[in-house]
């Protein structure tokens, strides 16, 4: 498996990272070369072995049903670049 | 997901167009908040309309640092939802993360289940009426899954003239996809289905329905073919909210594709809005690619997994559902299909009904339930949890009428006053003197009265028999419509010597 730059650019935009031509050029070496790295994993036979999902066999963690957080909208927005009566301010993304 | 048809085209749910028929094809997703007191991932509260951010805990606001735990009323009450729509319950099921970006959603991507959903297929049986003549037709709406995933916060465009404002208070509430397939064929249908599954979601406790605060909301998948033919592009349109809206967004949309068909056009597999204002949907600014939400196992949570036992011990305690409820009302209490599906609609008025025919003719505490008291609620605006008559003093009502101790006539004047000014059915009767007149020699003096002061009448009457009617209200009349109405009509064609 390989990527080309415009896979790379996609990503990219995807993730809402800036990269400019030269980066996505540089990138897509770097990019391939760790795919080619991870690609010798391919040797070796899975074939009917479940993925792992976690490295010591467990049952999910559950919680009662019970409210025991929040009040804290003060703390919430404490780091937000702009915020008004505890609402989060953001540009204007309406459609 | 395969597309298998599995309606047979019917020429009565066709609409018409400038070239021919068309069928409509409609598959829904509703997303049903799960009736819990705190989210999904986190010990936050649900509860609606908090001031801004106040349910939001670090886990909501996706700091740093912060692991999603699983509310396990969460996970019983989609168990418990899947076992109420006939559905298979996947003993292992899969979290994963549907990656994309936007201001109300602080993680970066919402989690969801893709592969392995905790519910797989089921079905909903619909009945759809009453036609003109009073039928139902009776349809089954598969299920292809369902699965429990996180709501994302509110976002506000109106505070501002250039900025969003956004309220994490529902971000990571707890949600049901319920996916049906597209076996719905018609925008009543679809109604009926909204109608039925928001009814079995109520019966259950799992969600409250309530659209109005957006505890339900529906995306509604709708193309157009040719009778029988093959399935045309579909188009999804957003987040309707009633299911009124529902009925009016598949029939404009439909006409719309229809319209572009007949042009010669084709439609464009697209995200739409329903403006209610205007009854159309219009395109939302398509998107300048395709979704790519690159799906991947959640690495903060192992797979969901329980035993049958776990799932059986649900279904163990399943409460009634709406269709065995309707069948038992039919069978037990010999209620028409339309009385017992009025009743069952909701939870509350089918408890009500029991237990005003607890003991009493099933038929008549039908009536009563659906005529008198229903019609008054809805007149005055209130649900049937705000009732001013209680099943007791609706039951009084129907015994006093059964033991004779009032007519049916004086019976609605009673129901009034009961509704109005509430009180002991019996003692108002004994208060007001509303008590019908029985006694055989009070009528008779009534009735003497009547004919000795209306000679002419009296003729007319043996000529034309009919007439006994005027002396029967003339007589009702003169006692305050408290006389037995069985007994005076008896009493004056007697008098008359007129033969029944």
């Amino acid at each position: 498996m390989s990527v080309d730059i415009d896979t790379v650019k996609r990503v990219a935009r995807l993730s809402r990272i800036a990269v400019d031509d030269a980066d996505a050029e540089r990138m897509t070496g770097e990019l391939n070369a760790i795919l080619g790295f991870v690609e010798q994993l391919n040797e070796v036979n899975v074939e009917g072995v479940e993925p792992m999902t976690s490295v010591i066999p467990m049952a999910m963690k559950k919680r009662q049903d019970g409210v025991t957080d929040g009040n804290k909208a003060d703390d919430i927005v404490a780091n937000a670049p702009v915020s008004e009566d505890n609402f989060f301010v953001v540009p204007k993304v309406v459609e | 997901m395969t597309l298998i048809d599995t309606r047979t085209p019917d020429p009565k749910r066709f609409i018409s167009g400038a070239t021919g028929d068309w069928e409509i094809i409609v598959g829904m997703e509703i997303h049903a908040q799960v009736t819990s007191e705190a989210k999904l991932f986190s010990g936050a509260s649900t509860t609606f309309g908090a001031a801004p951010n106040a349910n939001v805990s670090l886990v909501d606001a996706a700091m740093p640092g912060m692991l999603p735990v699983i509310n396990e009323v969460c996970v019983k009450q989609a168990i418990r939802t899947g076992l109420g729509l006939k559905a298979q319950i996947n003993l292992r099921s899969v979290f994963d993360r549907k990656n994309y970006f936007y201001p109300d959603l602080p993680q970066g991507y919402q989690i969801s289940q893709f592969k392995q959903p905790i519910v797989g297929e089921g079905k909903v049986t619909v009945s759809v009426g009453p036609a003109k003549d009073g039928s139902f037709e009776e349809i089954e709406v598969g299920i292809e899954r369902l699965h429990l995933e996180q709501d994302a916060g509110k976002s506000m465009h109106d505070q501002h003239p250039t900025m969003s404002y956004v309220d994490l208070n529902r971000s990571g509430v707890a949600l049901m996809e319920i996916v049906s397939k597209p076996d719905i064929r018609s925008a009543d249908e679809a109604k009926a289905f909204l109608t039925k599954l928001r009814t079995i979601l109520r019966y259950l406790g799992t969600c409250d329905g309530n659209m109005d605060e957006g505890s339900m909301r529906a995306d509604v998948n709708v193309s157009v073919r040719r009778p029988g033919g093959e399935f045309g592009t579909r188009c999804e349109i957003k987040n309707v909210n009633s299911v009124r809206f529902v009925g009016q967004a598949i029939e404009s949309e439909a006409r719309r594709q229809i319209a572009i068909l007949e042009d010669g056009g084709s439609i464009d597999q697209e995200t739409r809005l329903f403006d209610p204002a205007k009854g159309e949907t219009r395109s939302m600014r398509s998107k300048e690619e395709a979704h790519d939400y690159r799906y991947f196992p959640d690495p903060d949570l192992v797979p969901l997994e329980f035993d049958q036992a776990y799932v059986d011990a649900l279904a163990a305690d399943l409460t009634e559902l709406p269709d065995e409820k309707k069948a038992r009302f039919i069978e037990a209490f010999g209620l028409s299909e339309y009385d017992a599906s009025v009743l069952i609609a909701e939870k509350a008025t089918a408890d009500f009904f029991e237990k005003v025919a607890k003991g009493r003719d099933g038929k008549a505490a039908a009536n009563w339930v659906i005529n008198d008291l229903l019609g008054a609620l809805n007149k005055a605006g209130q649900g049937i949890d705000e009732t001013p008559v209680s099943a007791d003093q609706l039951g009084a009502i129907i015994d006093l009428i059964k033991n004779g101790t009032i007519s049916g006539k004086i019976a609605k004047d009673l129901f009034e006053i009961v509704f109005t000014e509430g009180g002991d059915p019996v003692a108002i009767v004994d208060e007001r003197g509303m008590k019908q007149v029985t006694d055989t020699g009070a009528i008779e003096k009534a009735v003497d009265e009547v004919i000795a002061s209306n000679p002419e009448k009296v003729e007319q009457a043996k000529a034309k028999p009919t007439l006994a009617g005027w002396f029967v209200g003339q007589v009702m009349k003169a006692t305050g419509g408290k006389a037995n109405p069985q007994a005076v009509n008896a009493l004056v064609k007697e008098k008359l010597g007129i033969d029944d």
